[in-house]
């Protein structure tokens, strides 16, 4: 039938585009495609080896390296959080590399210890508050925020985010389970409405006066701040940011990240990628696209991100946040955390 | 009784087509074996904590999201059916097909723009505070669109078509002389409605109805964006957060036993609905005039959801593509995006349409127990949650592609790696899993129409088979094949879960830009592509519209 | 009878499920000849022309065809290498098609010109050469049957199957194509099957008819043996009206209100005794004697209803159809005789 070979015809030439040249890298990214596009073309630009992407949720992606293990086409893995790396490494989905590169510019918190994947942009995940409504001189820590004085004045995003459990994973590891159950069910009495929304809608929804704190991640502030929207802009300017747990173990700190899978065929150049992605460079537009903290610490901050003042970092490695990750989805589960 | 040893395969023709039925069947059932096959396997004490904490509310919401959705749609779509095809009012023939528009807007799509509209931070609360000097949340009440209620509505909104479309078919096709019969047996219009009509009727508006659930369990999109905990979203966290593949999959394993229930349910009421018309006079319908305040009713009635699910939400997209300005929104790899689209969703009609005509025409062949469960089973697909779908997938197309290389490798002493994962054809083998019930349903119901003596009468004038099927059939059918690659196309355009987990490297669509720029919490960038979506849906809905109107038996000449 | 041309069906035997519809049917047809199944509906009749077609197989028996088994132990030829034609009760023409491609449908392979002749040659056969470029829906009942039979001999089929293509016609309309449909078919010299419900339209069509009841054929002969020698109660009046006796048999005869008829059945017993009512006619000197109960013309004939007594039988009701033009008038004693080729005697049930 004429129909089955123009068919046929049509599916060919697809599956001949989807064969690909000598030197290039296939990335499997969960990282949002314009935040990684500039890095991208940068790298292809410099050193002539073209990238082929691949952006998704990073549960589906895990699932898709799961099923084609060690026949993927994937040489590296990309995620926003370090539970998602994290849970990569345990499904035995990444391969160990050792560079001195990396290693002298990632401080070791931010990489798995065994070299399985490496943070590449940091973020804090912090308090927000209305700036006419609250004092900073009344905030101090998370732990604090379970006092019945903040009882229906705290939005913050569901707990299926992974940010939300990483949060809870930092303080399992700094309180234990027991407390940290504890911590989550009085967050849960303490919301002003039923978590919803990502994290940019909770800063919102302190501007608009629906809660008085938000909890979130910081480059979101600095997305709002620096937005083309004007409401975004005064929404941004009605809020305050709080680096919290200043005079103990630090604001919860958390990475984006990439590894090479264990099925890499261009291994040298996801190398190269994952070098030049440490690198001054890289580093620079990582800051700058996303208001992100660079791993890099020669690196410069985005003025946006200068002006919100040095802070402390808490410093336990963030491997850990990801171990933790299961057992915060129960705790959650348990206290009605949606 | 004395039979032939070979009666069985006794044509030559019909065990090719056995075999390729079977075989058809079976590469679009596996994906679904594959996630209930989980059932199986032990997960350890996941489901105790999913007991004991969280699967209460999801089977909660997801039955109040059902029973909502469910009343929903069959008040919307029976009232709008019955008013615009046995009532005549202002704008009621424009009506006839405006009702059918919201069916070319993706739900997640009205969510984006209700919410936007409806959020505390949206236009509508922002101008009420400014209004009435409202300060914040508690000073005021405003019904939460990030709600329950909210993701009824808005799948209501869209999914209503559904029953509208089969609901007015079946009031098309019912003999005005049985109206007009228990009108002389004392019946008003109304009652004669609610006791003639409607019963009539009833195997439609249940089959319709059915659809619109399996959608609303399938959608991930919506529920997600308003907060609201369904079994689908369950799978996703238990997968996800808890790093439970396998207790995401038995989910994923239950939510289909229970939509296969759905299935048999739409059958069996399908199997009553072969109550063939007594008479076949048709006269006009009788179009009761409707003026004064009744006409009013019926055009506020009629006109609420193609305004609320269509006009609104096409305004709000409208403006942000403006917002963002027409150079910005459609310049860039716009073309290529759309090109994706339409390539992707093209193949995949002329695929579905193809592999549900022949899985049509074997069953019409041969009308066998196993052919008929082989059909059903391939159209079950269309009820499973996509990324579900989409993972059930992977599994037996990268063992094909292993073996596939293997042979490769053993012949040419080097491996291609996996050819078929991650191209273009893994994604239309996806549609075809998805959406192949969408084409048999409409290809059966056509096919049906084909009196037997035609197919007789072409086969003892010397066709074969698949003779017949081309010289015959397929002229006859046309319209419907149009239109059943018409809904695939426009169900594969909104497609989204398996197209973002299957698709190849550096390769976007309409939808997977819309849903990353929405996610990524940039709807006003969003506004072009999910326009474009909705345009290009409004194509097959018109002509299917015109398609129903013509439908009407004595009509045509 | 030459077994190598026509058709022969051999202990032909068919379920649907459970339920048999065809049970050991066989018979056969000579080149040229027309046969005619002849049953009440659901009797079998229907299928057993699917079966000849390869419509449907059957679950035992053979069918050969011009000297082919074309159905059977050793090949089940489908329908399209038959080689029949078939001409469907609801005409089954293609709605796709003008008249035209309708006809020509069954000629694929041949060359365009051929076709279009042959086509032309057909319409013109039924008088419908002026319709080739209509589409079915234009036409009439009477219209669409003359050229579904066209479509159906164009292709020059070994053996034509007819079901039921008369009955969605009006009588009047009906009495007319039937009548073109027998010449066409006899000037086209073509065996033929054809099944009716309609015992009038048998006679008038065929060569033989077989009479089936209940899956199986009672009687299969000339129309005109049919009629005068019936093979039982279920035969005889499945051709006309007649009126029934229970009779005892006594010294050979059956005692009847109009007296006895010699019965051919042995020794003594119960007997049904069947008595059409054109084998009634008045006569001064019959030996019977029977009231009119009323009387009407019917045009050719008038219908006289009778009550007949007799001296040791009970009363009975009869009807007879007299030629005559004159009517008896109602109360009046009659005296009539009764002729003895249309008395049927079989034992009781």
């Amino acid at each position: 039938m004429r129909l089955f070979s123009r068919l046929a015809l049509t599916v060919a030439a697809c599956l001949a585009a989807g064969t690909v040249s000598a030197a290039e890298v296939n990335i499997y990214s969960a990282r949002k495609d314009h935040l990684l596009k500039p890095v991208l073309d940068a790298f292809t630009q410099e050193t002539g080896i073209a990238v082929n992407l691949l952006s998704a949720d990073a549960t589906q992606l895990l699932e898709r390296l799961k099923s084609e293990g060690k026949d993927s086409p994937a040489d590296m893995f990309i995620a926003t959080d370090v539970v998602h790396l994290h849970a990569a490494r345990a499904a035995d989905l990444l391969q160990p590399v050792t560079s001195t590169v990396l290693e002298q510019a990632i401080p070791t918190q931010y990489r798995d210890p065994q070299g399985y994947w490496f943070g590449l942009s940091a973020r804090a995940r912090v308090i927000f508050y209305a700036k006419d409504r609250v004092k900073p001189a009344e905030l101090s820590t998370f732990e604090d925020l379970v006092s019945p004085k903040w009882k229906g004045r705290i939005c913050v995003r569901s707990s299926s985010s992974t940010y939300n459990q990483s949060l809870l994973g930092g303080i399992i590891a700094a309180l234990g389970e027991v407390k940290a159950e504890a911590w989550a069910k009085g967050i849960t009495e303490n919301m002003a409405r039923k978590p919803q929304g990502g994290d940019r809608d909770q800063i919102a929804a302190v501007a608009a006066g629906q809660c008085d704190l938000a909890i979130a991640n910081t480059y979101y502030f600095g997305g709002m701040q620096t937005s083309d929207k004007q409401s975004e802009r005064d929404a941004a300017a009605k809020v305050g940011l709080f680096f919290p747990n200043q005079n103990d173990r630090g604001a919860p700190m958390n990475v984006s990240g990439a590894g090479l899978t264990i099925s890499a065929k261009n291994k040298t150049e996801a190398m190269t990628l994952l070098e030049f992605m440490a690198g001054a460079h890289a580093q620079k537009l990582f800051a700058e696209a996303n208001n992100e903290f660079p791993v890099l610490t020669s690196a410069a901050l985005s003025p946006t991100v200068a002006a919100w003042g040095p802070f402390k970092g808490e410093s336990i490695n963030v491997a850990v946040l990801g171990e933790n990750a299961a057992h915060a989805v129960r705790i959650f589960d348990r206290v009605g955390w949606r | 009784m004395p039979a032939y040893p070979h009666k069985h395969n006794g044509y030559k023709a019909p065990l090719p087509w056995l075999v390729a039925v079977l075989a058809l069947a079976a590469l679009v059932a596996l994906p679904v074996l594959v996630v209930t096959a989980n059932l199986l396997v032990p997960s350890g004490d996941v489901w105790t904590h999913l007991a004991a904490t969280v699967l209460g509310s999801y089977i909660g919401n997801s039955l109040l999201l059902m029973a909502g959705v469910g009343t929903g749609v069959a008040i919307g779509g029976v009232g709008t059916a019955w008013l615009v095809t046995m009532c005549r009012f202002r704008l009621s023939r424009v009506l006839e097909w405006a009702l059918l528009l919201p069916m070319a807007m993706p739900a997640y799509v009205v969510a984006y723009t209700y919410t936007d509209l409806l959020d505390y931070s949206g236009p509508l609360q922002s101008v009420l505070r400014a209004v009435f000097g409202w300060s914040s949340a508690r000073d005021y009440w405003f019904p939460d669109i990030r709600s329950l209620g909210g993701a009824i509505a808005v799948m209501v909104m869209v999914l209503y078509p559904y029953v509208y479309i089969l609901a007015r078919a079946a009031f098309l096709e019912q003999s005005v002389c049985v109206l007009e019969a228990s009108r002389t047996l004392g019946r008003g219009p109304w009652r004669a409605f609610g006791q003639v009509a409607l019963p009539l009727a009833r195997a439609s508006i249940i089959a319709g109805i059915a659809l619109a659930l399996m959608e609303t369990l399938n959608d991930f999109g919506t529920v997600q964006y308003f907060a609201v905990d369904t079994f689908t979203t369950g799978i996703y966290r238990t997968w996800l957060g808890m790093g439970q593949p396998i207790a995401a999959a038995q989910l994923g394993a239950v939510l289909m036993i229970f939509v296969a229930a759905l299935i048999v349910m739409e059958r069996l009421s399908r199997g009553g609905a072969k109550s063939h018309h007594t008479t076949s006079r048709y006269r006009r319908l009788p179009q009761i005039p409707l003026t004064g305040w009744r006409g009013g009713l019926a055009l506020g009635f009629s006109l609420l959801p193609v305004l609320l699910g269509f006009v609104v939400p096409a305004l709000v997209l409208a403006g942000w593509t403006l917002q963002v300005g027409l150079e910005n929104s459609f310049g860039g790899d716009f073309s290529r995006l759309a090109g994706n689209s339409l390539i992707l969703a093209v193949i995949a009609g002329m695929t579905a349409v193809a592999v549900a005509l022949v899985l049509a025409y074997a069953q019409r062949l041969h009308p066998r127990p196993l052919i008929r469960f082989a059909v059903r089973i391939a159209s079950l697909g269309y009820a499973v949650p996509g990324s579900v779908i989409a993972v059930g997938i992977l599994v037996p197309l990268v063992a094909a592609d292993r073996a596939l290389a293997h042979g490769i490798e053993s012949w040419t002493g080097r491996s291609p790696g996996l050819l078929m994962t991650g191209t273009i054809f893994a994604l239309v083998y996806a549609y075809l899993v998805r959406f192949l019930a969408v084409s048999t349903n409409s290809i059966e119901a056509s096919l049906a129409k084909v009196t037997p003596s035609l197919e007789a009468a072409a086969r003892t004038l010397g066709c074969g088979t698949v003779t017949a099927l081309r010289r015959v059939h397929i002229p006859m059918i046309r319209g419907s094949l149009l239109s059943a690659a018409l809904l695939v196309f426009v169900d594969v355009m909104k497609e989204l879960p398996a197209t973002l987990i299957m698709r190849p490297f550096n390769f976007d669509t309409l939808a997977t830009r819309t849903f990353t720029l929405a996610s990524d919490e940039r709807l006003a960038d969003a506004g072009a592509p999910a326009l474009a979506i909705v345009l290009v849906g409004l194509v097959p809905v018109l002509l299917l519209s015109r398609a129903i109107a013509k439908s009407r038996p004595g009509e045509s000449e | 009878m030459n077994s190598t041309t026509g058709l022969v069906m051999s202990n032909i035997t068919h379920h649907f499920g459970r339920t048999q519809v065809v049970d050991d049917v066989s018979l056969s047809i000579a080149p040229g000849e027309l046969l005619c199944l002849l049953g009440p509906s659901g009797c079998g009749k229907t299928t057993t022309l699917r079966i000849a077609a390869g419509l449907e197989v059957p679950s035992a028996g053979t069918v050969v065809l011009n000297g082919t088994e074309v159905s059977g132990p050793h090949a089940q030829l489908p329908p399209e290498s038959r080689h029949v034609g078939f001409l469907f009760q609801d005409y089954a023409l293609f709605p796709h098609l003008r008249v035209r491609g309708n006809v020509e449908f069954g000629l694929a392979g041949k060359p365009a010109a051929e076709r279009r002749a042959r086509a032309e040659e057909m319409l013109d056969q039924v008088g419908m050469a002026d319709y080739a470029e209509s589409w079915p829906h234009q036409l009439s009942g009477g219209q669409q049957q003359r050229v579904a039979l066209a479509r159906a001999l164009a292709p020059n089929p070994g053996l034509m199957l007819l079901d039921e293509p008369f009955s969605g016609l009006d009588k009047r309309l009906r009495d007319q194509v039937r009548d073109e449909t027998l010449h066409v078919l006899k000037r086209n010299r073509v065996s033929t099957l054809m099944v009716t419900h309609d015992p009038e339209e048998a006679m008038f069509m065929a060569d033989r008819v077989a009479v089936m009841r209940q899956g199986r054929i009672v009687q299969m002969d000339q129309p005109q043996t049919l009629y005068n020698q019936p093979a039982d109660p279920f035969v005889a009046s499945f051709f006309g009206e007649v009126n029934v006796f229970d009779a005892a048999i006594a010294d050979g005869m059956a005692q009847t209100p109009l007296g006895p008829f010699a019965a051919s059945l042995n020794g003594a017993g119960k007997a049904q005794v069947l008595i059409r009512p054109e084998g009634i006619s008045l006569d001064p000197a019959g030996g019977a004697e029977g009231i009119v109960l009323a009387a009407r013309l019917l045009g050719r004939v008038s219908l006289v209803h009778l009550r007949v007594e007799h001296p040791t039988l009970p009363a009975h009701h009869l009807h007879a159809r007299l030629a005559s033009r004159a009517l008896p008038a109602e109360g009046e004693r009659i005296r009539i005789t009764v002729d003895p080729s249309q008395v049927f005697i079989f034992p009781a049930a």
